[in-house]
């Protein structure tokens, strides 16, 4: 054979092979589906929806579709605040010249060790006092913390590599430096910017811990929290727990499909650097 | 605005100033916080009287004196070990695999990595439904497969639930592994490899001789993230199995949520808590040690 067609016939191999760890390593994910298009069957799941019904996700959005619209709302409102108070700390860690500047990247690099069980287990008298328990703003700010260490170093690594002398230019033109940050900085940081508020993102709209913690009635429910206490409360309707699951698994689907690259990166840049 | 003109270095921190306040407040204050909680008596009526007196030793020597404690210890360790060994090892063959050129390869690379962003409790939901002794798919498929008769208890036995939950965060962790070796993989230089293929070396050899050593810093750095964020486990075990049955899976993150917020001694939680951060500031030692070199270069 040609060494052609026996590269042709090796790559073919190894798309098959990867096919099959697809297969193997999303199967719980098409059960989750599986399960979901399937109310009517009760016990016994068949292998596949061969008659696919969407009753279960009517079922999952009117028991938990407030706790979805909860979730987003603390999703975003995480967002706001983790990247307001990354983007300018970011920017200032970034200048070479600020003395002290390193300990900070290395205080920051080590909040993220800190067990949320732990941060949870103090927050929760504080907020006791400061009346935020049950309320919007005080898992808003909690999970907020999920993000920013992971945000202030990616956004630090890539702002490093910004030209300084674009922000100079625009300094000697008679900006400040907070208006040639919002103006200059900003806008080139724009990807960055956008990789670590997708994650804050995701990492906020999983939150299960603040959530189960620094609440203790139905008033701010996220769905992580919706669908532990549903497969607590009863667990024979499967099909609704799993279209819950379904839906609450859309973020991180959607994400997958329309910031590949920014995910990829992300994970290896905010880990590595 | 003159003043901070002519003193740029305060200017510079007024822009990190407001993330270090909050970094004060959600992260330095709790820590310190939970330390002063430990030696404190809460009771269930404390947050109606805001009384918590100081009992000094006295939460230490309840906590340490309790079997649940040693063995959410045993537990926690058994757990991180068993899951970063499957995480790692299986992460690593498929960076290795995806490292190969082929059709699709990029595609399957990135889907793969959904196990990872869905939800935590929500994956264990699913598993928790998977891994049903008697309506689960998979002893279903054993059976179909004639490699079991009995249905396997997989949650429902204190002897097997620990393992359980092993696998199931082997395949949450996996995607994680698999990203970050797969990029540290990139970075070594292909001449090396077919510069051991000219000398004769087998791949194996060439694995072990060129990549592994040359891959050693990311290595360390997936495995000590991957250290912290298990060793804290809590969303998956409580969802999984709630620690059941028979505390056969209580870990020292569920033990701290149970002795808080459940029995509302949040003194004894703190003790617990405490012990994970102690356990956690060791590997941070380590973890800054991996980074290290990458500060030194000013990166």
């Amino acid at each position: 054979m040609d060494p052609s067609r026996i590269r042709r016939l090796r790559s073919a191999w190894n798309t098959a092979a990867a096919l099959l760890i697809l297969a193997v390593l999303l199967f719980p994910v098409y059960w989750m589906l599986n399960t979901a298009l399937q109310p009517a069957s009760g016990i016994a799941v068949s292998w596949f929806p061969t008659a696919p019904s969407l009753d279960s996700f009517g079922q999952a959005l009117a028991s938990q579709g407030r706790s979805m619209l909860t979730s987003l709302a603390v999703a975003l409102g995480a967002v706001a605040v983790c990247l307001a108070l990354a983007a300018p700390a970011a920017y200032g860690l970034a200048q070479s010249a600020l003395r002290g500047g390193r300990s900070v990247v290395f205080t920051t690099l080590l909040t993220q060790m800190v067990p949320g069980i732990v941060i949870a287990n103090a927050l929760y008298s504080a907020y006791a006092e400061l009346g935020l328990v049950n309320s919007y703003l005080g898992l808003i700010l909690a999970d907020a913390s999920l993000g920013l260490p992971f945000s202030i170093v990616l956004l630090r690594a890539f702002m490093v590599s910004l030209p300084g002398e674009v922000v100079e230019a625009a300094l000697v033109d008679g900006a400040n430096r907070f208006t040639a940050f919002v103006r200059i900085v900003l806008p080139m940081s724009r990807n960055a910017l956008i990789t670590a508020g997708l994650f804050t993102f995701l990492f906020a709209w999983s939150d299960f811990m603040f959530a189960l913690t620094l609440n203790t009635t139905d008033d701010v429910k996220p769905v992580t929290l919706g669908i532990y206490q549903f497969v607590g409360a009863h667990v024979s309707d499967w099909g609704a727990v799993m279209a819950t699951a379904v839906l609450s698994a859309v973020p991180a689907a959607v994400l997958l499909v329309v910031a590949q690259k920014y995910i990829a990166a992300g994970i290896a840049g905010g880990s590595v650097k | 605005m003159s003043n901070l003109a002519r003193r740029p270095g305060l200017l510079r921190w007024l822009f990190v100033a407001p993330a270090l306040v909050y970094m004060a407040a959600f992260f330095g204050y709790p820590l310190i916080r939970n330390v002063l909680m430990s030696f404190q008596h809460y009771t269930p009526t404390t947050y109606f009287t805001g009384e918590a007196p100081f009992n000094g030793l006295a939460n230490w020597r309840a906590v340490l004196a309790d079997p649940l404690f040693t063995d959410a210890l045993w537990h926690t360790a058994l757990f991180t070990a068993g899951s970063l060994l499957g995480q790692f090892t299986i992460g690593l063959a498929l960076a290795v695999f995806f490292s190969r050129r082929f059709r699709l390869s990029g595609v399957v690379r990135a889907v793969l990595l959904l196990p990872w962003l869905v939800p935590m409790v929500v994956s264990a939901v699913v598993w928790r439904r998977i891994l049903d002794q008697e309506h689960g798919v998979l002893n279903a498929a054993l059976q179909a497969l004639g490699l079991s008769d009995g249905g396997v208890p997989w949650l429902s036995s204190p002897s097997v639930a620990l393992l359980s939950a092993v696998l199931v965060n082997i395949w949450i962790g996996v995607p994680f592994n698999m990203v970050i070796l797969y990029g540290g993989l990139q970075e070594i230089p292909r001449e090396l490899y077919e510069a051991a293929a000219l000398d004769g070396a087998s791949p194996w050899r060439a694995f072990r001789s060129v990549t592994l050593p040359l891959l050693r810093p990311v290595i360390t750095v997936v495995l000590v993230l991957g250290f912290m964020s298990t060793v804290k486990i809590l969303d998956l075990i409580l969802a999984l199995t709630a620690g059941g049955p028979a505390d056969a899976t209580q870990t020292l993150g569920t033990v701290t949520y149970q002795l808080s917020f459940l029995r509302l001694d949040f003194g004894q939680g703190a003790v617990v808590g405490n012990v994970l951060v102690l356990i956690s500031a060791v590997f941070a030692v380590l973890y800054l040690r991996a980074n290290r070199a990458d500060f030194g270069q000013g990166k």
